[in-house]
């Protein structure tokens, strides 16, 4: 008689896990990728492994400098990550972070260049409000198509990118500093028209509070605000949004021009708090890493601290390593690709478990 | 003018190649379902292994002369296509085996190919402890630059149509019969019945993740060879960290502007590749910021189309149904 061949195994959905089980996943699948790192440094470099965990560590918490840099980092990496998070959470792929917060960024750079001659009084409010209106723009156009038609929102928001970042081009060069560079060196040196103020004597400690409250805010919206619920709706199933009389593409529109307004804000922190310039790649590839954050924090804005954190630790790490034993910089970015599979495929173990099959004589026992 | 015309034409289509073959290879993909953001990364990994291929072998040769035009094409091109699967396979497993996030892997992807290209690119030299400068493997390359003899005899027509190397008429057949297969055979019909409702191809008997696996490892397979064709014969065999550029994304804008029709795509590259280099022939003057705004047209078009057919909502013009949605059984 022929016999189904049964396969070995199959895969069940888990239930609710106690968070202490999904962490304690996730923290098994940094280790090992920490451990494939390693092997991979060992095998370019022949160091010991000791050493360049070492080097790891050293990067972001070797010097004062380091360490606000790794939090200055991990603040702006957040700033877009909270942005993203209501639309992911809509499940509207905004993978357009890069573009907005570029939109934004130029927004402030644009008022720091047309009105220094102006107070910081007046050119500040103008940058804030010019900053988060460009981008909630830039955000709210894919997401106006897509309300209105249905028209795809990664590829939109995707190319909205890359026409942001020619238009940043396009004004690096009207603005050009010194003629014939082709780039906005820094932006009023003598004035600081636009700089934002520096707090506690140190000039990454205003964004770091800023994002900071932001991440709180954005905790309380979307879990305890009806707006925040309704997002959640959206996400979950768009019919039950219909039927209960949630007008689906208002919001839509509305919690993109939300992402894109935060977007924008990161895009003045950028600019007014820390780089005081301008050029294609000041987000620095961020609206992408963004993604990642989100989605690995499951659109949990004080899980995202932890993720965007550990991204940008790991990411300083590997750039550590990368300078420390003379390697190409883009060795991190290796690293950070491994790493971040490990994770990606570590969530199939916290969602899913395998179970061998039992063969069907048991079962008749 | 028609001067202007002759130089025109084939620089288009040598910048409209690499994004005919992403192109090509994303549509295959796409039409299974699965949306590879990750084909900028395979598109260097596949260019940096061609690269290594072609390192490896004419360090086997005592001069440049003693290059077998074959071996000197073949080894390079298994190269690429090994390291465009193995990272068509780390996709799938992820996506589709371990169900993650198409976005999210993809996007992993492509920080992941981006640095490897870059950093084998760069610092292979070192590593081999060569006392050449910098990575340029002419020898191989004018190997793939190969074109007919008798091309340039034929006038105009030979110089627009026949004076290419074997990558640009395979990234034309490849989109071809990526079209026919897609269109016309019982495989693409359940390829398309994948990407549309895996559900209702998984109930007709249909291997929806045999067939998510193999059409994304071909495509990255194809895409891939974009990279090598760049590197080997658009950059004439010389390696510049992050001198390919964002053409992986270009690509992608080229599979919603031909509506996820790889025989539109063989056009619709030339177009692009035009607007890609347009910037270099529009008389400006002393205004450089204008060609920025010109690098921007690409991108404009593809918005317009991507907004224009889900206006017209024509069914054949969509995307795949189901497309970036994972697929699991048991969830039905």
């Amino acid at each position: 008689m022929h016999k189904n061949r049964e396969p070995l195994f199959h895969i069940v959905k888990r239930g609710d896990m106690p968070w202490y089980f999904s962490w304690g996943v996730r923290a098994v699948a940094i280790a090992l990728a920490l451990i494939c790192s390693a092997v991979i440094t060992m095998l370019v470099t022949s160091e010991n492994p000791i050493q360049i965990f070492a080097t790891i560590i050293d990067g972001s918490f070797g010097s004062e400098r380091k360490f606000m840099i790794l939090l200055q980092n991990t603040a702006m990496l957040l700033c877009i990550a909270l942005a993203l998070t209501p639309a992911f959470k809509m499940r509207f792929w905004n993978i357009g972070g890069e573009g907005q917060a570029l939109a934004g960024a130029l927004a402030s750079a644009a008022c720091m260049i047309l009105m220094k001659d102006q107070s910081n009084l007046l050119v500040i409010p103008c940058m804030v409000l010019t900053s988060i209106l460009a981008g909630a723009l830039w955000g709210a156009i894919p997401a106006f198509f897509k309300a209105k038609f249905g028209t795809n929102e990664t590829l939109f928001t995707l190319m909205m990118n890359y026409v942001a970042i020619q238009l940043v081009a396009y004004f690096s060069v009207v603005w050009e500093n010194p003629k014939g560079s082709g780039t906005i060196g820094v932006i009023n040196p003598m004035t600081k028209v636009g700089w934002l103020p520096e707090i506690l004597g140190n000039k990454y400690a205003l964004n770091i509070l800023i994002v900071a409250v932001l991440t709180v805010g954005m905790y309380i919206y979307l879990k305890y605000t009806k707006q925040g619920y309704e997002i959640s709706v959206v996400g979950e199933s768009e019919r039950t949004a219909r039927y209960i009389g949630i007008k689906v593409e208002k919001v839509v529109i509305r919690t993109m021009l939300i992402s894109g307004a935060i977007c924008g804000l990161a895009g003045l922190l950028l600019v007014g708090g820390t780089n005081h310039t301008l050029n294609s790649s000041i987000v620095d590839g961020r609206g992408f890493t963004a993604v990642m954050v989100s989605w690995l924090g499951k659109f949990n804005p004080i899980w995202m601290v932890l993720t965007s954190f550990l991204l940008v630790f790991l990411g300083r790490g590997a750039g550590e390593i990368a300078t420390d034993f003379g390697l190409n910089a883009s060795f991190g970015d290796i690293l950070t690709g491994v790493i971040l599979f490990f994770i990606i495929g570590s969530e199939f173990f916290i969602n899913y478990k395998i179970c061998r099959t039992k063969s069907a004589k048991k079962e008749e026992k | 003018m028609l001067s202007t015309v002759l130089s025109f034409l084939p620089r288009a289509i040598a910048q409209g190649i690499p994004l005919l073959y992403g192109a090509t290879g994303e549509i295959v993909t796409q039409k299974s379902g699965n949306m590879n953001l990750g084909i900028p990364g395979v598109m260097y990994v596949g260019g940096i292994c061609g690269v290594i291929g072609a390192f490896l072998y004419e360090g086997t040769l005592s001069s440049p002369a003693a290059i077998n035009p074959f071996l000197a094409v073949l080894i390079p091109t298994l190269f690429c296509l090994v390291g465009s699967l193995l990272m068509g396979l780390l996709f799938c497993f992820l996506t589709v085996t371990l169900r993650a996030n198409q976005n999210v892997t993809g996007l992993a992807m492509t920080t992941f190919g981006i640095g490897f290209g870059n950093f084998f690119g760069g610092s292979l030299v070192k590593l081999t402890g060569a006392d050449m400068p910098f990575l340029a493997l002419t020898a191989t390359s004018n190997c793939f630059k190969k074109t007919l003899p008798f091309a340039t005899k034929l006038g105009v027509v030979g110089e627009l149509l026949l004076n290419y190397s074997f990558l640009v008429y395979l990234a034309v057949a490849v989109a071809l019969i990526a079209a026919f297969i897609i269109k016309r055979t019982r495989t693409g019909l359940h390829l398309r019945a994948v990407g549309e409702n895996p559900a209702t191809a998984d109930s007709a008997g249909i291997n929806v993740n045999r067939y998510k696996y193999l059409a994304t490892c071909i495509g990255c397979m194809i895409a891939g060879l974009g990279g090598l064709y760049y590197v080997m014969d658009y950059a004439g065999g010389i390696w510049a960290n992050d001198a390919f550029g964002d053409r992986g994304w270009l690509a992608i804008a080229l599979v919603i502007f031909t509506v996820w029709r790889p025989d539109v795509g063989v056009l619709a590259s030339f177009l692009f590749g035009g607007l890609y280099i347009l910037h270099m022939y529009i008389p400006s003057g002393m205004n450089l910021a204008v060609k920025e705004l010109y690098k921007m047209l690409p991108y404009v078009v593809t918005i317009v189309v991507l907004i224009i057919s889900s206006l017209r909502n024509q069914r054949d013009k969509q995307p795949p149904q189901s497309l970036g949605l994972p697929y699991f059984r048991e969830d039905r």
